[in-house]
């Protein structure tokens, strides 16, 4: 029965056209699908989404750009769909090209230490393949278990294991991208100092505004011979947050150090039950690696800042079983907030580490005033804040509290000193924002980057820069061309 | 306001000298001043301003002038047992950043363009322009700080810039192998700072707690005949970018006598490195950029990222 179920080719010229260049099949507009690829993973209303590609090779994508340059429709971009800024969503029915179905490992090169892949891979399946080899890829997404290689180029993200690491810009050697008018870029290069202007870096954490990464050369990090995991537990939020600048400042570098406060970690006990003490204000869960000796002295150097700090108990794992569920319960936590209410925002910002703990006590401040709920579970060690404010959209008026309480947070990261974003990205979520940080000649250089690569402004345009800033007629953006509908 | 858009009047007065019209170019120390083609027309030479505008040794960041000496900056680290990715061969620290090499070290200190967390900088039109942050992590716009690192001056002349300090490692031992694949020598130690080799003989630094040094010694002393070294050898002038791939096989690869930096790529060579044709797409991109951030080309005219 498949020959009957075979799509026909489209009246449309634009689907017919894109339809020709790929397959039928792999060319969809029905209404299922375009609701699907129209939001991401944020709390933002989603946009209107025109037809929904899934090419296979670099030349489809290139033939996909220049179909859509023909038909005076953007192009954006897709992994899995995961981020929570609004990157992904489609804004004036353009055309969406969602990278998963390439999703091939092209090669391992354990000599150069990289491995180019395709922007469909998933960020946990490419370590998967790694470890038996001796190596890994070193940022670790809350969300690696289904997002792609290609949404972490985006995205520049970051993870726990950042901290040691570096976030994905330091492990992306080479790029071969396709511009939005289909012409094909390699940028960067596996020499360590690539000639030119660093192209690859401008490209990296681009939320799919210059075009689409086909093959990616990702950096392998050899595993650690040796790991310890530590919880240690406190009265007081700020005595953990405390401990994190302290572990900075006295020059330990430890692979991960991450903050759960109480009521997080309640939530995750009672979701998954990885043994973190309900008692404590806040627990901090740090890892170090490296070899033997050099580890068991920073095991000893943060237990002697933690107790410094007033912590009340500092646990060891003693097995990988205990490891695995310290870190199932980190993992795990945003999974666990579903229980206390259907929704949540959640919210990105870096402040310098040594504000960590006056910025929390705002925090906690502010969504008081605002009567809402917060979780606290950040990446502590690079001060990248993340308060998980959680709510019921159904209660009248709850939205716009949580929207309050957010851009008091953002304001309070910002004159500490911080930034908007520490992974997330700024998407539509934070454009409004970006005035707050950057002054108008700042904003200008960056649409000026964004015009290098993509001059016709096709690139998931409406995004990162905002109206005023940005070449995008956001206009055009909120009108859909005739025969699309919502 | 955030204190991103703030400037002071040292940088006030550096755009002032840059000015609005007329070729002009920064200079630094001069250690690399004919890299990227010598300077064209008769540019008015001016100096970024100096000196280390805060430094915060427990949030491993430091803000630092431009026309600072790479020594004075490392001088202030290591009060505070900590260093940067920036070399330490002279010349000042926008000098450093606008060339972008990294150091011999590179695999323990990390590279250049991973150390810029934030840039100002004066723009063709005279105007200061800030980009990132002074944080260690932030993803908030485009990556300025990336296109302004390893741009010779070419977008726009830095004033300032934000740079990630790291933890000078605890200890630091140079041996010297005979007769063994550097490879092997980069695959036995988990990090090491350096892997070099002459293409005879090769040179490891060796890193971090001292146990774990004494360890990686002994790893290596059953593998190789091994002895203490001074430090690294001396590197013949020219640098060539290759993989490491191509690097570890440099006596094939490189003309004349060499110094290869294993697993990371750079070769320094008692020759020049043929020049590399530009990927041509990447290279219409690059003249765009420098059209939109350059429209005269006034900003060191002549010079070329690409040669």
């Amino acid at each position: 029965m498949s020959w009957f179920r075979r799509p026909s080719r489209p009246a449309d010229p634009l689907l017919a056209e894109l339809a020709d260049a790929l397959a039928p099949d792999r060319v969809r507009n029905d209404g299922a699908q375009r609701s699907l690829t129209s939001h991401d993973a944020s709390v933002f209303d989603g946009g209107v989404s025109g037809p929904v590609c899934f090419p296979t090779t670099t030349e489809e994508v290139q033939a996909i750009m220049r179909i859509a340059e023909r038909h005076g429709r953007a192009v954006v971009p897709r992994g899995a769909g995961t981020g929570l800024a609004g990157g992904a969503i489609p804004l004036g029915a353009p055309v969406v090209v969602c990278t998963g179905k390439m999703n091939n490992v092209i090669q391992i090169d354990l000599e150069n230490r990289i491995a180019w892949v395709e922007p469909g891979v998933i960020n946990l399946d490419l370590s998967k393949q790694l470890r038996p080899k001796g190596f890994h890829f070193a940022p670790d997404p809350s969300s690696q278990q289904v997002c792609t290689l290609g949404g972490n180029v985006a995205n520049n993200s970051g993870g726990p294991h950042c901290l040691a690491y570096g976030v994905t810009d330091a492990h992306v050697l080479a790029l071969e991208v396709v511009l939005p008018d289909g012409q094909v870029a390699r940028l960067g290069g596996l020499e360590d100092e690539p000639d030119g202007l660093d192209l690859r870096g401008a490209f990296v954490g681009s939320e799919g505004t210059l075009g689409i990464a086909t093959k990616i050369a990702v950096r392998l990090t050899p595993n650690p011979p040796a790991v310890r995991t530590m919880l240690l537990s406190f009265s007081s939020v700020r005595d953990a947050a405390q401990t994190v600048s302290d572990v900075i400042a006295a020059g330990v570098v430890p692979a991960a150090l991450e903050v759960m406060d109480q009521r997080m970690v309640t939530a995750i006990e009672a979701y998954v039950g990885a043994g973190y003490p309900t008692d404590a204000a806040a627990v901090l869960l740090a890892e170090v690696e490296g070899l033997e000796a050099g580890v068991d002295i920073d095991v000893a150097h943060i237990e002697r800042i933690g107790r410094a700090n007033h912590a009340t108990d500092v646990r060891l794992a003693g097995s990988d079983a205990e490891r695995a569920a310290l870190w199932k319960g980190r993992k795990t936590a945003f999974g666990a907030v579903a229980q206390i209410a259907p929704d949540y925002y959640l919210h990105d910002t870096v402040v310098p580490r040594a504000k960590l703990a006056d910025v929390l006590e705002q925090v906690y401040e502010i969504v008081d005033r605002h009567d809402v709920l917060v979780l606290n579970v950040f990446h502590a060690g690079d001060g990248n804040l993340h308060p998980l404010l959680v709510f019921d959209a159904r209660e009248e008026g709850t939205l716009e509290r949580v929207h309050a309480a957010g851009a008091e947070i953002l304001r309070a990261s910002l004159e500490a000193g911080g930034v908007l974003s520490g992974e997330h990205g700024i998407g539509v979520e934070k454009q409004q924002y970006m005035e707050e940080l950057f002054t108008a000649a700042d904003l200008d250089h960056q649409n000026r980057l964004r015009q290098a690569f993509d001059p016709a402004c096709r690139a998931n345009p409406g995004k990162v820069l905002p109206m005023g800033h940005s070449c995008a007629d956001i206009q055009a953006l909120r009108a859909v061309p005739t025969g699309v509908w919502g | 306001m955030s204190t991103l858009a703030s400037t002071d009047a040292t940088i006030a007065d550096f755009a002032a000298a840059v000015g609005e019209t007329e070729p002009v170019a920064v200079r630094g120390g001069g250690t690399r001043w004919r890299l990227g083609g010598a300077l064209t027309g008769s540019a008015r030479i001016v100096e970024a301003p100096k000196g280390i505008v805060d430094y915060q040794p427990a949030e491993m960041i430091v803000t630092v002038r431009a026309g600072t000496s790479t020594a004075d900056l490392h001088r202030a680290l290591a009060e505070h047992g900590q260093t940067c990715a920036l070399p330490e061969r002279g010349g000042t620290v926008g000098g450093a950043v606008v060339v972008g090499e990294n150091r011999l070290d590179r695999m323990g200190r990390g590279s250049v363009r991973d150390a810029v967390l934030q840039v100002r900088y004066v723009s063709a039109d005279g105007e200061v322009v800030t980009g990132g942050g002074p944080v260690v992590k932030n993803v908030t716009g485009f990556n300025i700080p990336k296109l302004m690192t390893g741009s010779l001056g070419t977008l726009g002349l830095l004033a300032e810039v934000v740079l990630r300090t790291n933890p000078a490692p605890p200890v630091q031992r140079w041996l010297r192998a005979e007769s063994v694949d550097p490879r092997d020598l980069r695959d036995i130690v988990l990090r090491p700072g350096a892997v070099l080799w002459d293409g005879t003989s090769s040179w490891i630094l060796v890193e971090g707690h001292a146990p774990d040094v004494d360890a990686e010694i002994e790893r290596l002393a059953a593998r190789a005949d091994i002895t203490t070294a001074a430090g690294p050898p001396e590197l013949p002038p020219h640098r060539w970018r290759l993989s490491p791939s191509d690097a570890s096989q440099a006596d094939r690869v490189v003309e004349g006598e060499f110094v290869a930096s294993i697993g990371v790529g750079t070769v320094w060579a008692t020759t020049a490195q043929p020049v590399r044709e530009p990927d041509p797409v990447a290279a219409q991109i690059a003249d765009r950029m420098k059209h939109l951030f350059d429209p005269t080309g006034r900003l060191n005219p002549g010079r070329s990222t690409w040669t």
